[in-house]
C-alpha cells in the first residue's frame, strides 16, 4: 500500500497539510505534514504534490534499524530506537520526511488515510 | 486565547517603530474578529475626519477565528480603512493564503499607520519583523513584485502587493495577493500606496491552538465530509463564479453596456464551459478550500497569465463594456491585477465613459485620441493603463464616476451606477428590488457581497416588493459578513449547501466559548450597525440619502433582454428604504437608535 496524488487534480488549498498535522500531532501546522505542495507560478502555472511512495530509501540508509514496516506496509520511524540523525530526511527522493521541533524522531507518512479524507479535489488515494 | 494567534503587529510607518500588542480581549468577546476587528480600530484610533489619503488613517489587515485552521474555506483576510473613495467604511476582503500564513506567524492582524518617508515593503517571517528598502519595487505590477519576492524570499513566502495604480492612488486601487486575488474594493490598494508601503512578505511556521482538539477534529471531518457530498460540488469544481455569466444573462442580471440591460447578446463567449477550454490551466485554491472558485489561465491571443476571470470581471470589463471573447476579458483582467485596480469599477469607470463618448457628451479629443465605444478591446485596455498612470481622461476616471459624473455633468449622474461613490458590481437592478435594496445600503457602497438577494426576487417574484424582500435582505446582511468576521468563505454554504449553523459547534470548539448561531448573527448585527455609526461620525450630513439607488434603474427602462422595458419605481426603492430603516431599528434618517445601540451592547463601543 501506498499513497498516491494526481497533481493536476491539486488546487493548492493546503488541506491535506493541516489533516495530516492535525491527524499526528493535534495541530493545525503545515509544517508538520509528511506530504508537500510545490507551487509553479506564474509560470507554467500549476502544484506539483510530493507524497511518500514507501520506497524504503529511509530504512535502508537508517544506521541503526529504526525505521520497520506497520501492518498496512507503512515504513515508520520508531522514536525508541532513533537518533535523530537526520540521514533519512536527507535520504527521502520525495522530501517528505520532516524534522518536527519537540520531537525525538523525524516523521513520515504512515498512511493513516487523513489527508485523502480532507482533500476535496480528488488528487490523493492510497492503493497498493 | 484558543483560536487566535493572539497578538497585533503595529506597524509605525512614519518612525519605523514596530510593536507586537496582545489581542484585545473585548473584541475577541464582542466582535469576533476580522472586520469586527477592522472597524473597532478604524473607530477607536482614526480621528474623525482623517484624510483618507494621510497618516492618520490607518490600515488594518485582519485575519478571523477560523483563519487559518482546518475548516472549509478559511482563507479569508479583511483590510479595513477609512475609504479614500467613499469617505466611509471601507472593508475589502480576500482569500488565498496570506491570512493562514499570517497566523502561522503569530499574527492575528497587521495594523499599518502613518506614512513613510521612502516606499517600504514589510517583511514579516516569524518573530522576525522589518521594514525593508522597496526602492527598486516602486513603480512595478502586483504580479511581477510577488514574484520578485518569492524568489527573493523564497516560495514559502505569501505576499501582498500594490502595482502602479496603488501607488498613483488611484481611489480604488487594490491590494493582490497569491498571483491575482485581490482585496479590490474602496481603494484599500490606494491607503497602501499613500503610506508608501509596496508590499507585505509573510512566512510562519507556528501553531493557532484550539480550545478542544477532539471536538474540533470531529466537527472538521464532518463539514468537509458534507462539502465533499454536495451535489452542487462538481459543477462549481469545475466553473467556479464562471458558470454564472449564463445564468444571470437568462434572468436579465448581467451588466450590460453600463447597465443600460442585463442581457449581452455575446454572452456565450464569457461561458464557463468557453472558458475552461480555451484558457484556463488549473483550479486554484483559498486555504482549505473543497470548491476552488480560483481558475488560472493563460491567453495566447495576447501571452499572459492570469486568475480569472472570475464572475464580476466578466460582468464589469465583459457585458458592461461590451466585450464578449474571454480571452479580451482575461487581458482586461491581467492588466488591472498587474496595474493594481479594481475590476469591478474599473470596467463601471469605462463604461460610464463609453457612455458619454457615444452620447457625445466626451468628444475624440477629451478621450485622448481613443475611440471609446463599446465593443472596442483596445479601448478598454488604453484606458486601464490611462487610469492606473492617472493619464488624461484616465486621471479623472481614477476618482470613480460618482466625482467624474459631477465633473463632467450633463446629466451624466443618471448613468454613474454607484451608491455612496462606489460603483455596482455585478447584477443589473431593473427588475430585482432586494438586489437593489442590497446594493443601497451595503457597509461599503454598492458591492453585491453583503446580500446577494437577487435569487431571492427570483424566488418570490421579480416584480413584488414587499417586507419579505427587506427581511431577507437584512438576514442576509448578517449572515454573509459574518463569515467575514470568521475569516472564513461563504462559498461552501451558498454553493455547496453546508449546513450554516454548523459553524457554531467548530467556532465554539476552537475558542472555548459557547455560542449558538443566533449569538454569532448577533455579533454580525453588532458590527453592521457599528460600521454604520462610522458613516454618520465620518461622512457631513450622512444619511437617507445616501442610500438613494443608481438614478438609472428608476429613471430609465432596460433597454432590451430578458427585462426589457422593465424598471423599478423611486417610490418602491423609498418604501423599501422605510421598511429596512423600520425593521432595524433605526430612524427614518437611517440612523441607528439609542434602543438599538443600546440592545446590541454597542453603546461602550461608540465613545
Amino acid at each position: 500500500m501506498r499513497l498516491y496524488a494526481d497533481s493536476s487534480k491539486c488546487c493548492g488549498c493546503k488541506a491535506c497539510l493541516l489533516a495530516c498535522s492535525f491527524s499526528h500531532f493535534q495541530e493545525n501546522n503545515i509544517h508538520k505534514a509528511a506530504l508537500a505542495i510545490v507551487p509553479h507560478f506564474p509560470d507554467p502555472g500549476n502544484y506539483v504534490v510530493r507524497v511518500c511512495t514507501q520506497c524504503g530509501e529511509c530504512a535502508a540508509v537508517c544506521p541503526v534499524d529504526a525505521i520497520p514496516q506497520n501492518d498496512k506496509g507503512a515504513y515508520y520511524i520508531d522514536p525508541e530506537l532513533c537518533i535523530d540523525c537526520g540521514a533519512c530526511i536527507d535520504a527521502c527522493p520525495e522530501q517528505v520526511i520532516f524534522k518536527v521541533a519537540g520531537r525525538d524522531a523525524p516523521f513520515e507518512c504512515d498512511l493513516c488515510g487523513e489527508c485523502v479524507l480532507f482533500c476535496g479535489m480528488g488528487v490523493l488515494r492510497i492503493a497498493e | 486565547m484558543n483560536g487566535y494567534a493572539g497578538k497585533i503587529l503595529r506597524v509605525n510607518l512614519t518612525t519605523g517603530e514596530i510593536r507586537k500588542e496582545p489581542y484585545p480581549e473585548n473584541v475577541a468577546r464582542d466582535l469576533l474578529g476580522g472586520r469586527g476587528l477592522g472597524i473597532y480600530i478604524l473607530w477607536n484610533e482614526v480621528p474623525a475626519g482623517a484624510d483618507p489619503l494621510g497618516p492618520e488613517n490607518k490600515l488594518i489587515a485582519s485575519t478571523g477565528i477560523l483563519s487559518g485552521l482546518l475548516v472549509p474555506g478559511a482563507g479569508k483576510m479583511d483590510w479595513a480603512c477609512k475609504s479614500p473613495q467613499t469617505g466611509g467604511y471601507a472593508s475589502a476582503n480576500v482569500g488565498g493564503h496570506l491570512t493562514s500564513e499570517l497566523k502561522y506567524a503569530g499574527y492575528d492582524a497587521i495594523i499599518l499607520e502613518g506614512i513613510s518617508p521612502r516606499p517600504v515593503y514589510l517583511f514579516i517571517d516569524d518573530d522576525k519583523v522589518e521594514l525593508r528598502d522597496a526602492a527598486d519595487l516602486w513603480g512595478k505590477g502586483s504580479m511581477t513584485v510577488e514574484e520578485i519576492l518569492k524568489k527573493r524570499l523564497g516560495e514559502d513566502f505569501q505576499i501582498a502587493t500594490i502595482g502602479p495604480g496603488g501607488e498613483n492612488l488611484v481611489k480604488y486601487a487594490c491590494i493582490t495577493t497569491d498571483y491575482g486575488r485581490q482585496a479590490g474594493r474602496g481603494g484599500v490598494g490606494a491607503v497602501m500606496g499613500s503610506k508608501k508601503v509596496k508590499a507585505v512578505a509573510v512566512h510562519g511556521t507556528q501553531t493557532v491552538p484550539v480550545a478542544d482538539p477532539a471536538r474540533f477534529w470531529q466537527l472538521a471531518h464532518e463539514m468537509f465530509a458534507a462539502c465533499k457530498a454536495s451535489p452542487g460540488l462538481e459543477l462549481w469544481q469545475r466553473y467556479g463564479t464562471a458558470g454564472v455569466p449564463t445564468w444571470a444573462n437568462e434572468i436579465g442580471a448581467f451588466p450590460t453596456r453600463n447597465f443600460q440591460q442585463g442581457t449581452f447578446e455575446e454572452h456565450a463567449g464569457l461561458d464557463g464551459k468557453v472558458m475552461r477550454e480555451r484558457i484556463v490551466l488549473t483550479d486554484k485554491g483559498c486555504a482549505c478550500c473543497p470548491c476552488p472558485c480560483g481558475k488560472y489561465s493563460y491567453t495566447k491571443k495576447y501571452g499572459v497569465f492570469v486568475e480569472g476571470p472570475e464572475y464580476e470581471t466578466s460582468a464589469l470589463l465583459g457585458g458592461n463594456v461590451a466585450l464578449g471573447d474571454i480571452e479580451d476579458v482575461a487581458y482586461a483582467n491581467y492588466l488591472c491585477d498587474e496595474l493594481g485596480i479594481d475590476t469591478i469599477s474599473a470596467g463601471n469607470a469605462i463604461a460610464f465613459a463609453m457612455e458619454c463618448y457615444e452620447k457625445e457628451i466626451l468628444n475624440r479629443e477629451q478621450t485622448g485620441g481613443v475611440e471609446l465605444r463599446f465593443g472596442n478591446p483596445q479601448a478598454v485596455f488604453t484606458m486601464i493603463e490611462r487610469i492606473a498612470r492617472r493619464e488624461g481622461l484616465g486621471d479623472l476616471l481614477a476618482e470613480g464616476v460618482k466625482v467624474a459624473a459631477e465633473k463632467i455633468g450633463q446629466g451624466s449622474y443618471d448613468w454613474a451606477i454607484q451608491v455612496k461613490g462606489m460603483e455596482q458590481s455585478g447584477y443589473d437592478t431593473h427588475a430585482a428590488p432586494a438586489m437593489l435594496l442590497a446594493y443601497m445600503t451595503a457597509d461599503v457602497g454598492a458591492h453585491h457581497n453583503r446580500a446577494w438577494a437577487i435569487t431571492y426576487d427570483i424566488q418570490v417574484g421579480r416584480e413584488k416588493v414587499s417586507e419579505d424582500k427587506v427581511a431577507k435582505v437584512i438576514e442576509l446582511q448578517h449572515v454573509r459578513p459574518l463569515f467575514d468576521v470568521m475569516g472564513a468563505c461563504r462559498l461552501q454554504w451558498i454553493e455547496l449547501s453546508i449546513d450554516v449553523t454548523s459553524y457554531a459547534p467548530i467556532v465554539a470548539a476552537i475558542t472555548g466559548v459557547e455560542r449558538s448561531w443566533e449569538d454569532l448573527l448577533k455579533i454580525s448585527e453588532r458590527v453592521w450597525n457599528y460600521t454604520r455609526m462610522y458613516w454618520f461620525r465620518e461622512v457631513e450630513g450622512f444619511g437617507r440619502e445616501w442610500d438613494y439607488p443608481p438614478p438609472r434603474f428608476y429613471k430609465e427602462e432596460a433597454t432590451g433582454g430578458a427585462t426589457a422595458g422593465k424598471k423599478a419605481t423611486w417610490e418602491d426603492a423609498m418604501q423599501l428604504l422605510d421598511w429596512y430603516y423600520a425593521q432595524r431599528g433605526w430612524d427614518q434618517n437611517g440612523h441607528p437608535t439609542e434602543a438599538k445601540l443600546a440592545e446590541l451592547g454597542l453603546k461602550a463601543y461608540l465613545k
